[in-house]
């Protein structure tokens, strides 16, 4: 009698020809954009970040002058990186108002909103802006992955979700000059593009989706091409761009603006819900200044119930505020205290900002403080010069964001420069 | 005659930190050791020239880095290497690999599907967050509920303020974390089989479970919750085999002043009037001593060397009861050159890894019906590497060792003693399983040795050949490892102590069972601990 059971699988050499691109992708750790060529012939610093897998530029030539491309003629920034979920289908705005906090329905078609959406505890999974291309076809872009959640989120809805990362490219182009820049290319129409506007345009045998969008608090766009069509984008941009002025920069100046912008970043200036190791460290729509997003009268969407109940039991524990802090010393990453003693919070993000003339800050409080409580608030900063702290004790008074104002960024029509 | 302080019974990693801890406290300890190498089932020895195998044990990260540092170790020579990622072959010729590498892990999922390659994320952060849990438990003695004394009332209170830290989603999650299957677990984050097989086989080792028995996926935390210099859940290679922990330790100790005697087999403890005053050796020598700490597992110390008359029916029946049931085998090959497995490219870093060809949670399920049926698996699990890939000690240049662990296999095929027939079948299922993706494989040996649990209880002294000494289900886990009311390393016996996996928190070369314990026996000696640093904290 045999003491084991028959061999499923006769002996015999598994082996597999040829290996396929996919297998290999381990030989390259952080993967190139669609826009990599052009980028690298730019780059001068090789100053690479991780931005979600991707070889990402932290500056180009000089991250400070970078910056003044920005706020002063045009900046060309590449967001291929940026997670991009498809969304269709008959229901896809149902859908997307039973995930997020804002009112879709309210998003008109060639519209786009900043929105963000929560699980049902109604802690913050990730901020992200949400274009509605058609009536039934949405691009959602956010810092993190939310495949599993969009999916299972989708059951019941007549409605698609696909991952489009990889297969869009995309670039934003902010700055002064930007929409002079976008006429001189010849997007016929885009002058008639309004604040949060999308519309598409012709583009090398296919079309661009571009949006008066971004990141920097200033006049910009956004653009968004299938992968093939991305370096021809890039070179009519750049060419249409020679003569104002346009400048590749990378994240470090954008940065920048976006703190003077007081926009936030997902696990940088809050932990999405997903990746909260530390039960105390989610956060509610309310707690992270997103609390004006939350639609209670739409109808039923993911944390509803218990967003309103903490808004109504006045349970919520924490608040984010923007800080301008005395003096000209970056603050970035300080204790918050206050009278000096109570330790109430944390500045996530903090520069100097060239535009307000301000040391400014974002900064996560414990409530009262920061809410009700905004007195005699102080920001502990240790200063590193010459291997040696320099500890500062500096007062900080809560304001409100942005930090900067540029009546250029909604301007309509846009102005030239 | 010299009476000892104490006698530790068996050099296993338990045993040697016991008696280390015990030593440096200013005790005078022997150690006594039947076999005549030391280790236990941490061991290397040599058995074809050139080669070093890690003969049971082979990787390592739930040993704790405190002991380390209390026992000078890395001074003894301990260096511990972590690893990269591996791979599961699937029977398409296409295999899935882990890498270290966050977005090549991403990158790899998405090979099989868009949407598991985005639920890693909650997964680790879920399986994080019970590993932070239970971290803190380790190197502390676990609360006798029973009791009423202030210490174990502060323990529970420590332990009930830790669950209810976790919020009551946590807490739901928690216990059924603790009870439920690694595959159910799994299904409620990863759709692809071969996904779900790969994370599966941590619920499964050494245990007598299949991946659709509820309290695997505790199992699965027991091999997550170890770190290799802070990386938590990393697994590394000792430096010269798993017997470099014992040899560090053993040096460590002498070092202290410390007495080792190998080749010395215990046969009985001498109890008088309910008191532990020494031992029999084989041979009949008496060694005395003013107490005794046993490193082998509940039922050998209990049921073998201590007379049945001296115990409690109660306890002597939880001891009986105690679920040791063997599961594992384990192959290890000296290899003369590296084999090919072409399903890797040549260049894959899971060469460098753990490789496994058991790409469905079924087949592991139906691995471990032919166990149930008193079988050993007909298509085995394996987790094999090759450690020589990055540590240059165990084999000459160009060679290889290679440690194949499989599951599953019976401590009795079919109900019969293993014979060395069996013992060859057995070793041919393994080695033409890996054959199969491997051509030219058998080639290549150049010498094996076969463990089945036979040689595995004969040799290591395991008890049905188990591995942790005992199985780690939610049962026989904390205040209840391994009996209730004697989870403190205690035993029914004045002066006769516990001290190895089959006590909390449990097996895998952890040093935990063997630490604690020490404490608790300066603790009724009244001597200090201040040598014994407590559990680093969890932020
Ligand atoms: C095949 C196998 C693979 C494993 N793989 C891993 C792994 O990769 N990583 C991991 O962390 N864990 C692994 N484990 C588990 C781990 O090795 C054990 O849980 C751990 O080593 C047990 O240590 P211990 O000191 O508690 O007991 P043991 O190592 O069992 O030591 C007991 C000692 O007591 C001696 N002894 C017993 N009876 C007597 C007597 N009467 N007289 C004198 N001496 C006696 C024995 O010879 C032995 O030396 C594995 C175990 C096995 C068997």
């Amino acid at each position: 009698m045999s003491k084991t059971a028959a061999k499923p699988l006769a002996e015999q050499a598994i082996v597999q020809a040829a290996h396929s691109p996919a297998q290999l992708h381990f030989r390259t750790l952080r993967v190139d954009t669609p826009f990599q060529p052009r980028i690298d012939a730019l780059m001068k610093t090789n100053d690479w970040y991780d931005w979600g897998g991707y070889r990402a530029p932290a500056s180009l030539w000089d991250e400070e002058l970078e910056y003044f491309a920005i706020r002063s003629q045009a900046a060309l920034f590449d967001i291929s990186p940026m997670v991009k979920y498809r969304i269709e289908g008959p229901d896809a705005e149902s859908f997307l108002n039973r995930l997020t906090l804002r009112d879709v329905a309210k998003l008109k078609p060639g519209r786009v909103h900043y929105t963000a959406w929560c699980d049902d505890a109604g802690h913050v999974l990730d901020d992200g802006t949400l274009f509605r291309l058609t009536e039934t076809r949405f691009r959602l872009c956010c810092q993190e992955r939310h495949l599993p959640w969009l999916l299972d989120s989708a059951i019941g809805f007549n409605v698609t979700v696909t991952e489009e990362t990889e297969a869009i490219a995309a670039l934003a182009l902010q700055g002064p000059t930007s929409f002079a820049i976008l006429r001189e290319a010849g997007f016929a129409g885009v002058e008639r593009l309004k604040i949060f506007d999308l519309a598409e345009f012709p583009h090398d045998g296919g079309s661009v989706v571009i949006s008066r969008t971004g990141f920097t608090g200033d006049l910009g766009y956004e653009l968004f091409v299938p992968a093939d069509l991305a370096l021809s984008l890039w070179d009519r941009l750049w060419q249409a761009g020679e003569l104002r002025g346009i400048r590749a920069i990378g994240y470090t100046a954008l940065n920048r603006a976006r703190l003077e912008a007081g926009l936030i970043v997902a696990n940088a200036d809050f932990v999405t819900a997903e990746h909260a190791i530390r039960a105390d460290r989610l956060r509610m729509p309310d707690e992270i200044g997103l609390g004006f997003m939350v639609d209670l009268e739409k109808g039923h969407f993911n944390g509803r119930r218990v967003i309103a109940q903490a808004r109504s039991k006045d349970t919520l524990q924490h608040v984010l505020v923007g800080l301008e802090i005395e003096g000209n010393i970056p603050a970035e990453h300080a204790i918050v205290y206050h009278r000096q003693k109570k330790e109430v919070g944390l500045v996530s993000a903090a520069i100097w900002s060239p535009m307000a003339k301000r040391n400014i800050a974002l900064a996560s409080l414990q409530r009262p403080y920061g809410d009700t409580a905004t007195d005699d608030l102080w920001v502990e900063i240790y200063a590193m010069r010459e291997l040696k702290y320099e500890r500062l004790m500096k007062r900080a008074k809560v304001v409100a964001r942005p930090f900067i104002k540029l009546d250029r960024r909604t301007a309509s029509p846009p102005a030239e420069f | 005659m010299k009476t000892w302080d104490a006698i530790v019974i068996g050099a296993g990693h338990n045993g040697l930190v016991n008696a280390c801890y015990l030593q440096r406290a200013g005790l005078d300890v022997l150690v006594v050791e039947k076999n005549d190498w030391i280790g236990g089932a941490a061991t290397s020895r040599s058995l074809t020239p050139g080669f070093l195998y890690s003969n049971c044990s082979y990787v390592c990260s739930l040993f704790r880095p405190e002991i380390m540092r209390d026992l000078e170790l890395p001074r003894f020579g301990l260096q511990v290497i972590s690893y990269e990622g591996g791979a599961v072959f699937t029977r398409d010729g296409d295999y899935l690999a882990n890498y270290r590498d966050h977005h090549a892990h991403r990158r790899e999922f998405a090979r099989f599907s868009a949407r598991d390659a985005e639920a890693y994320g909650r997964y680790a952060r879920d399986v994080t967050r019970q590993c932070r849990f239970i971290q803190p438990l380790l190197m502390r003695t676990a609360p006798d509920p029973t009791s009423f004394r202030p210490r174990d009332i502060g323990e529970l209170i420590y332990l009930g303020k830790k669950f209810a830290g976790l919020g009551a989603t946590e807490m739901a999650d928690t216990l059924r974390f603790w009870t439920m299957s690694i595959s159910d677990f799994l299904d409620e984050y990863f759709e692809t089989d071969v996904i779900k097989a790969n994370f599966a086989l941590s619920g499964i080792i050494g245990t007598a479970l299949g991946p659709m028995s509820p309290g695997t996926a505790y199992v699965l935390l027991h091999h997550y919750m170890g770190e290799v210099d802070g990386s938590v859940g990393a697994w590394g290679y000792a430096r010269g085999g798993m017997g470099a922990v014992t040899k560090a330790l053993a040096d460590s100790f002498r070092a202290s002043g410390g007495t080792i005697r190998t080749g010395a087999e215990v046969e009985q403890v001498l109890v008088k009037n309910g008191k532990a005053r020494g031992l029999v050796l084989a041979g009949g020598e008496e060694v005395h001593g003013k107490l005794v700490v046993s490193n082998a597992d509940v039922k050998r110390t209990f049921l073998k060397l201590v007379e049945e008359k001296e115990l409690p029916d109660a306890f002597l029946r939880r001891v009986k009861n105690f679920k040791m049931r063997g599961s594992s085998g384990k192959v290890n090959i000296a290899l003369d050159s590296l084999p090919e497995f072409p399903a890797l490219p040549k260049d894959s870093p899971c060469y460098r890894g753990d490789m496994h060809f058991t790409d469905s949670v079924e087949r592991m399920e139906r691995g471990y019906d032919d166990w149930k049926a008193g079988r050993w698996s007909a298509d085995p699990f394996l987790d094999m590497m090759m450690p020589t890939m990055l540590d240059p000690t165990m084999a000459p240049p160009g060679k290889h060792f290679m440690s194949c662990f499989v599951q599953y296999c019976p401590p009795k095929v079919e109900g019969s003693d293993w014979t060395d027939a069996d013992r060859d079948a057995f070793a041919e299922t393994v080695v033409s399983q890996i054959a199969d993706y491997s051509p030219g494989f058998r080639d290549r040996i150049v010498h094996m040795e076969v463990r089945t649990p036979r040689e595995l209880e004969a040799e290591v002294g395991l008890t049905e050949g188990n591995i942790f000494q005992g199985e780690l289900t939610f049962d026989q886990l904390l205040f209840n490892r391994p009996v209730p009311g004697y989870a403190q390393y205690r035993s029914p016996i004045d002066g006769l102590y516990i001290c190895g996996s089959s006590t909390h928190p449990g097996g895998g070369v952890m040093g935990a069972p063997g630490r604690n314990a020490a404490h608790e026996i300066l603790r009724d000696l009244s001597r200090p601990t201040k040598h014994m640093s407590p559990a680093h904290d969890v932020i």
